[in-house]
């Protein structure tokens, strides 16, 4: 009993909060090795620091993406129902995350390479989402994201009523597998990181898949309930 | 004229050895050393080529200077040898750097192969002359829109294909790297079908450009950048520059190369830097300069600035048809 008195409790006082740093952890350190590359310190973003900025960007999103499909799951599996009250904060960092990404390959790639003008950066943006699947894929992504997280509140949630609310935010789904496309489109050649990432989704995706048969009313069954 | 009397230790000029002499006999004393081994071994059969099988090095060796140089100033060392593209030791840019050393480069064989008069397995070191090693120093731009400025230091291809005498029926050469899964760990996945290939119209391998490297910056090539010899295409991106090669091959039909067969849409045979062809992936008008501070950028140039070079080699072809 003491076990799960202390388990309520880190859940009611510890599981926010500490998700919150969990999950801001990367941009601070981001902006760390950044501040050393500036100033000219050390720093640990190698000898391509752009490149390495989008390739930590977009990790760091996709797998916090992830994580946040996960916990519905999660809680299914362990009955910890806590664990629920992070979900929201845990899809708005992957969110706030995809908007980290956009920026830099905004500013950092088309910006500088339109040499600073702002016209030519959307001019090259435009250029890209024509011509480069990957790129192509990740503004659909980004679009789909910006809905979700836009109705995140609960004010919203009441206005749109939870079944329409719900529905609409299914579409997490179709953007995580846009999202391992436009990983798996960017990099070069057969390699093993998109197939990780689009195996766990794939888990994450069955998963829901089988839980929502299960629980659907079928004529056989009677009143089994499913979770 | 300031002149003066010889101290009587000295030696006479021409008594003294060349250093790369020196060198070599250095080489020659440690082959003898490991036929020893062998002889006591009781195995009589070894590399019957022993004596050429140890690799020089190159900063004993010497090297000339050359006109081959870029106005910018080169990429630091660290960068050169710490950001790689060199998918067989993994596919992160430090990969190569922290794994290459696993990759034994001495002795090293190359097999020549095809329409050529002259073929079979030669040692590296029958193959390159190395006393007569010169530095070029080339832009080097990768397909990912980056580029560096390398200090290379070895000899023009076309001297050490020349000594193969390819035949007529020889109009194109492939080159097919060493593929290694004890030793390169990259290989162990299938990102690639390996091992890597790589391949020029038998006019480019012949131009003056074209060149084999075997050091970088006055030293011995290290692992992570293609030890011991590695293609120098300077014209077309980085990927034609086939490393740590094992197989010459003279062929008369376009040979397999490897990003071709992997994603044929984005990379094709000639690869020759354009930034007039916008590739799926990335638009090549311009680069990121490695070392050169966060931001630096340039411009892409055609033919990577070669165009003096090389552009006659293609007169008449379409260019975005034939990238």
């Amino acid at each position: 009993m003491a076990k799960s008195a202390m388990l309520r409790a880190f859940g009611r006082v510890w599981l926010k909060p500490l998700t919150f740093w969990a999950l801001v952890t990367p941009a601070l350190w981001l902006g760390w090795q950044w501040s050393g590359l500036l100033t000219g310190g050390v720093h640990a973003l190698g000898f391509n620091p752009i490149e390495t900025t989008h390739r930590f960007l977009g990790d760091t999103a996709l797998r916090i993406l992830l994580i946040s499909l996960a916990i519905t799951p999660f809680r299914d599996l362990t009955r910890w129902l806590p664990i629920m009250k992070i979900r929201r904060r845990v899809g708005l960092a992957a969110f706030w995350y995809a908007v980290l990404h956009l920026a830099a390959y905004l500013g950092l790639d088309l910006y500088l390479a339109a040499n600073m003008s702002i016209a030519g950066m959307f001019a090259g943006l435009w250029n890209d989402v024509v011509e480069r699947i990957y790129i192509t894929l990740g503004m659909i992504g980004f679009l789909i994201f910006i809905p979700l997280s836009l109705t995140s509140f609960n004010s919203m949630v009441r206005r749109l009523g939870a079944k329409v609310w719900q529905r609409l935010h299914y579409s997490v789904y179709p953007l995580g597998v846009i999202a391992v496309f436009h990983y798996g489109f960017m990099v070069k050649g057969n390699q093993l990181g998109p197939w990780i990432h689009g195996g766990v989704l794939l888990a994450l995706l069955a998963w829901r898949g089988w839980s929502i048969w299960k629980s659907s009313p079928r004529p056989a069954a009677s009143m089994q309930s499913g979770s | 004229m300031i002149t003066r009397k010889p101290f009587n230790w000295q030696l006479p000029d021409h008594e003294i050895t060349p250093k790369n002499r020196f060198m070599n006999r250095r080489e020659i004393m440690r082959a003898g050393g490991a036929l020893g081994v062998l002889g006591l071994a009781g195995c009589g059969v070894g590399e019957s080529a022993a004596a050429h099988t140890e690799l020089p090095d190159v900063a004993g060796m010497g090297y000339r200077e050359t006109s081959y140089t870029v106005d910018d100033p080169s990429t630091p060392l660290e960068a050169v040898t710490g950001y790689n593209n060199f998918y067989e030791f993994g596919t992160s840019k430090s990969d190569p750097a922290r794994y290459a050393h696993a990759m034994s480069t001495d002795p090293w064989f190359i097999e020549v192969e095809g329409h050529a008069a002259q073929t079979g397995r030669y040692a590296l070191a029958d193959m390159i002359d190395y006393s007569a090693l010169e530095e070029r120093v080339y832009r080097l731009r990768c397909v990912e829109a980056w580029s560096m400025v390398i200090p290379w230091v070895g000899v023009p291809l076309a001297d050490v294909l020349r000594q193969f005498e390819p035949t007529e029926d020889a109009r194109y050469v492939q080159f097919i790297s060493n593929s290694n899964p004890a030793e390169m760990r990259g290989v162990r996945s299938r990102v690639l079908d390996w091992p890597y290939k790589e391949g020029l119209r038998m006019d480019e391998a012949m131009n003056e450009l074209a060149f084999l490297a075997v050091g970088l910056y006055g030293e011995t090539l290290p692992n992570q950048n293609g030890a011991p010899i590695r293609l120098v295409v300077p014209w077309k991106y980085g990927y034609k520059s086939a490393k740590s090669i094992v197989k010459i091959k003279f062929v008369s039909e376009e040979p397999v190369t490897s990003w071709k067969q992997s994603a044929p849409r984005e990379y094709g045979f000639y690869s020759n830097v354009n930034p007039n062809r916008s590739h799926p992936r990335w638009s090549q008008a311009s680069e990121r300069v490695i070392g050169g501070g966060v931001f630096a950028r340039r411009e892409t140039d055609m033919f990577n600035g070669y165009s003096e070079q090389v552009a006659h080699m293609y007169d008449g072809m379409d260019l975005i048809e034939n990238h």
